[in-house]
């Protein structure tokens, strides 16, 4: 019997007080006739098959109730209801969305078997890290084989872009060339076919295919294995097609090749372009396996002290190829989601107990007329738990409509799908917010209610909700300010970083401007003339369609090829490579710079008969001229590049080749022919640039499909690539930073709209407690703009004690992010005092409309209702 | 809403619910006296649960179909017990669900359906 009337806790506590006694009785007659041997087991089973279901089914009965009375209760003040399911969907509708992108870039595993083991390895030094050369990888492995190594396994690939012919339109193939170890160590099988083998490695001329490339290219066919395609002119055989979600080592990349290391590739260890891939030994920390590589790196070091003093090994884990930026853009991103999150709560509680203080009477009756205290709070959780899944749900179906939005901020570098995508973690934690929201800031009013003294409420007729409540409302009003300042400094930082960028002159004319890329198979294209025979060919045909006023050819354009250095000597001495003396290095075709309008200061462009047979000349930059010859006449001086000495024949201006947003090294420009055949094969000049006439949108019309006519004519198995306007390349550079704009100004002005909803709910809710004093007030002779200023300096004092505290948070915050502020100061005076006044002019228009209110109230009747 | 339509709203009612007003037709009764009238009038086929008839009952007193009775209580009863009756509105009910199945039971013989199997 006691344990039955344990067991009856399960059902409601409402029925549990009201029927537990007879349900004992009843239990206790229905059992006193059983007897025999199995009468307590039969007596307990009876006595959960009783309760068990019936307490669920009581639940069920008194949650239908609930719902049912929130419903009308909600449905009688809509304004709330809606107000409350909006502020609950923004912020779990901003941090699911934010969350889920964070995760899905920071946290959740590659795609890879054990990814947390995968690490890279590079040469560290002083100035950085950098690619790998076959020597030191050959050594690294090598002393990996031995027994007590630290890894498991190691691997070396490069990135390598072939044209592919043989398979529909040519076309250009990214691709990644790796040693038969690298897919083993990823773990990854392929769908159908074999990965590569040692004798692969010595013999090339295999091709694993993407499975996307696989679709696009043959249809899915399963028959491909075997068949034969040409890359760069050689023949390879389709050995493997990967599964449908592999990449690596990102998503670009459509097809995968041996890595063929012949011992021609070991001698100079001083080449350095092999990325390196290790898996780490089960059981070994990363400290232990650094400490290993400090001490091959070491003996490397000893043993070939020319070029190999000052390199060690750096060893990063794969997701550390993040760069610094997208990692603070995300962050900030966080912490804005954070604010909103934050924000929605302060408003929710505020909402509340906006709302319990206006209920206390209705409450009060209820329990008078005999509703037990849980019953009214179990109630209330209800509807407030009701509101904020509703709002909740409303949130996260907005977070996943809008994921697509924030592909831009996923980073390109990482394996990594393009999108981020709502998984089960992030659902839980969207879950987790909204009980935060709904639990944490729906409940306390709520038990706040259900204790308040019914008599007390209903003796003291209207004025209800305390000192305290008012206090913590106004305490939760600046909350809100702070966090919408925060919000506002912060865009605003950002944005001001953002129009400096923008602002900034890249050094060549961005409109009308058309690119696009033939990159020359080699060795086929190895021979100089060839080459010249194809730019020629194809410029002047360019060059003479309509619309079209000049064309060229150069290695790369500003901003999409980043790097392409090398050493300047002024003497002709061999010269070590540093800060001082490296210079941006670009071959072309004449009328480059009349193209990308890129203005020609001195002396002459580049020319035709600037061929082999005559003197090598150079065309620099105004930056080369003040770093080798401060004011001197440059035209004439000579300096040593590539191989040869060179003449500076012009001087153009400086273009921003690394960036907008970061500084470049000076740059030589040097004419396509002046190179010898099969040397400095990286320059060869492959991006095409056409000056149109007008808008050089893409969709030019007619103008792309004829400049696809005359490459196919020059050479019908050349593939075209990279399609792109300057304009987009220029833009592509400030995409991210003006996504995450878009995002942070919404929230922004989310949070604003909320912060001066705040006030505006307190102060109405103030004014309407305080009519009688105002009334009094008046009836002694206040004047109108006495009451309104009474009510407005009310309203601003909190808004002034919100702007204070987030202006110092903001502060604190933009000093973290230094690196996404581009030369903008923390303490940026203009933006913080456009945020402030922004903020105030809300706080003035939240407190207007109570303030008036206030104003024109008829004393008499506000006494009167004493 | 009128009482035809409050009746109406309830209808058809669980079977439960039909037997514990039908318990009460004649004369006020505790719960366990409840669950006994039941069973001897089904012929053992229907064993109300202490906690299936508690809930039934509380659903019933919410919707007005039966009420508590303060009944004096005599030397033998045991005090927790709590007596119930019907009220005009239960009995209302109990009619109206009365003719709803005789209708259906109408209706079935009317297309010459008969209980037993021939």
């Amino acid at each position: 019997m006691r344990f039955y009337r344990t067991l009856l806790r399960l059902y409601p506590t409402s029925f549990w007080a009201e029927y537990r006694d007879e349900l004992c009785c009843a239990f206790a007659d229905r059992t006193r006739e059983l007897r025999g041997p199995f009468a307590a087991l039969t007596i307990l089973l009876a006595a959960l098959a009783d309760v068990i279901p019936n307490a669920l089914a009581a639940h069920w009965d008194v949650l239908r109730q609930d719902l049912g009375y929130a419903a009308r209760s909600l449905l009688r003040t809509p304004g709330f209801a809606l107000t409350a399911v909006l502020v609950v969907a923004l912020g779990v509708g901003a941090n699911t969305a934010v969350f889920s992108l964070a995760d899905f870039v920071f946290v959740r595993p590659l795609p890879y078997r054990d990814a947390d083991r995968l690490v890279k390895l590079w040469q560290g030094s002083e100035v950085g890290r950098n690619e790998v050369s076959p020597a030191n990888y050959r050594d690294w492995k090598a002393a990996g084989k031995e027994t007590t190594s630290s890894f498991s396994g190691m691997g070396a690939y490069c990135f390598h872009a072939a044209n592919l012919v043989g398979a529909g339109d040519p076309r250009r193939l990214e691709t990644v060339q790796a040693t038969p170890d690298v897919l083993p160590l990823l773990g990854v099988s392929p769908l159908i076919g074999r990965v590569f083998t040692a004798r692969d490695a010595e013999a090339g001329q295999v091709v694993l295919l993407s499975y996307a490339f696989w679709q696009s290219q043959f249809g899915g066919e399963r028959s491909v294995i075997g068949r034969s395609v040409r890359l760069d002119g050689v023949t390879h055989t389709v050995i493997g097609v990967m599964p449908p979600l592999f990449q690596f080592p990102n998503r670009s990349i459509e097809a995968w090749m041996p890595l063929v290391l012949r011992e021609e590739n070991f001698e100079d260890r001083s080449d350095t372009y092999l990325e390196v891939l290790a898996r780490l030994r089960r059981g070994v920390s990363a400290e232990q396996a650094r400490r290993e590589l400090a001490v091959v790196s070491a003996r490397l070091e000893r043993q070939y002290p020319k070029d190999n003093e000052g390199i060690g090994a750096l060893m990063l884990g794969l997701r550390d190829e993040l760069s610094e930026r997208a990692r603070l853009l995300l962050i900030a991103l966080c912490g804005a989601a954070l604010c909103i999150l934050l924000l929605a709560c302060a408003n929710l509680a505020s909402l509340f107990l906006a709302r319990g203080a206006h209920r206390a009477r209705e409450l009060a009756v209820r329990s008078a007329l005999g509703a037990g205290r849980d019953r009214l709070v179990r109630q209330l959780v209800t509807e407030t738990v009701g509101l904020s899944l509703v709002g909740g749900a409303v949130g996260v179906a907005a977070a996943v409509a809008g994921m697509p939005l924030l592909a831009r901020l996923v980073p390109s570098t990482l394996p990594i799908a393009e999108q981020a995508s709502l998984d089960l973690r992030v659902l839980a934690l969207a879950t987790g917010f909204v009980l935060l929201t709904g639990f944490a800031f729906g409940l306390a009013p709520a038990l706040r209610a259900g204790r308040s003294n019914a008599l007390d409420a209903l003796r003291s007729g209207t004025r209800t909700g305390g000192g305290r409540t008012q206090r913590l409302r106004a305490a939760l009003v600046v909350v809100e300010v702070a966090a919408s300042v925060i919000l506002l400094i912060l865009s605003g930082l950002l944005i001001r970083a953002v129009w400096r960028i923008q602002a900034i002159d890249p050094g060549f004319v961005t409109e009308d401007v058309l690119t696009l890329r033939t990159t020359l198979p080699l060795p086929r294209y190895e021979p100089v003339v060839r080459r010249a025979q194809f730019y020629e060919r194809v410029l002047e045909q360019v060059r003479a369609l309509p619309g079209v006023r000049s064309a060229a050819y150069v290695t790369g354009l500003p901003m999409s090829h980043r790097g392409g250095i090398w050493p300047v000597s002024l003497t002709g001495e061999e010269v070590l490579p540093n800060d001082q003396n490296m210079a941006s290095l670009r071959y072309l075709t004449p009328r480059y710079f009349a193209t990308l309008g890129i203005p020609l200061r001195r002396g002459r462009d580049v020319a035709e008969t600037d061929s082999r047979e005559q003197p090598f000349v150079a065309v620099v930059s105004e930056s080369f001229v003040q770093r080798h010859w401060p004011n001197q006449d440059p035209l004439g001086k000579r300096f040593h590049m590539a191989f040869d000495e060179r003449t500076v024949v012009g001087v153009v201006g400086d273009v921003r080749v690394r960036g907008l947003e970061r500084p470049s090294e000076p740059q030589v420009y040097l004419p396509y022919r002046q190179v010898e055949d099969g040397s400095i094969i990286g320059y060869i000049p492959k991006d095409l640039v056409v000056r149109t006439e007008g808008p050089s949108e893409r969709g030019t019309p007619g103008l792309l499909p004829r400049i696809r006519e005359i490459v196919k004519a020059a050479d019908p198995e050349q593939p075209i690539s990279h399609v792109r306007t300057m304009a987009e390349i220029v833009a592509e550079e400030t995409a991210p930073r003006v996504t995450q704009l878009w995002l942070l100004g919404a929230l922004s002005a989310i949070a604003l709209l909320i912060a001066g909803f705040g006030i505006h709910g307190l102060l109405t809710f103030t004014v309407s407690q305080r009519a009688q004093e105002l009334g009094v007030r008046r009836a002694l002779g206040a004047q109108t703009g006495d009451i309104i200023g009474l009510v407005l300096r009310e309203g601003l004092a909190l808004a002034l004690i919100g702007t204070a505290i987030g202006i110092a948070v903001a502060y604190a915050a933009a000093r973290g992010m230094g690196a996404l502020l581009f030369e903008v100061r923390p303490e940026d005076p203009l933006t913080i005092t456009v945020a402030a006044a922004l903020c105030l002019v809300t706080a003035v228009l939240g407190c207007l409309r109570p303030a008036l209110r206030a104003a024109s109230a008829d004393p008499l009747s506000a006494l009167r209702t004493e | 809403m009128n009482d035809r339509e409050l009746i109406e709203n309830l209808l058809p009612l669980p079977p439960a619910t039909f037997h514990i007003l039908l318990a009460l037709l004649d004369e006020e009764r505790h719960g366990y006296a409840i669950i006994q009238d039941v069973e001897a009038r089904t012929e053992g086929e229907l064993r109300l649960s202490a906690g299936t008839l508690y809930r039934s009952i509380a659903r019933m007193v919410e919707q007005g179909l039966i009420t508590e009775v303060a009944r004096r209580r005599t030397a033998a009863d045991d005090p927790r017990r709590r007596y119930y009756r019907l009220t005009p509105f239960g009995t209302a009910v109990a009619r109206a669900e009365m003719r709803r199945l005789s209708q259906l039971v109408r209706l079935a013989r009317a297309r010459g359906l008969k209980p037993e199997t021939t």
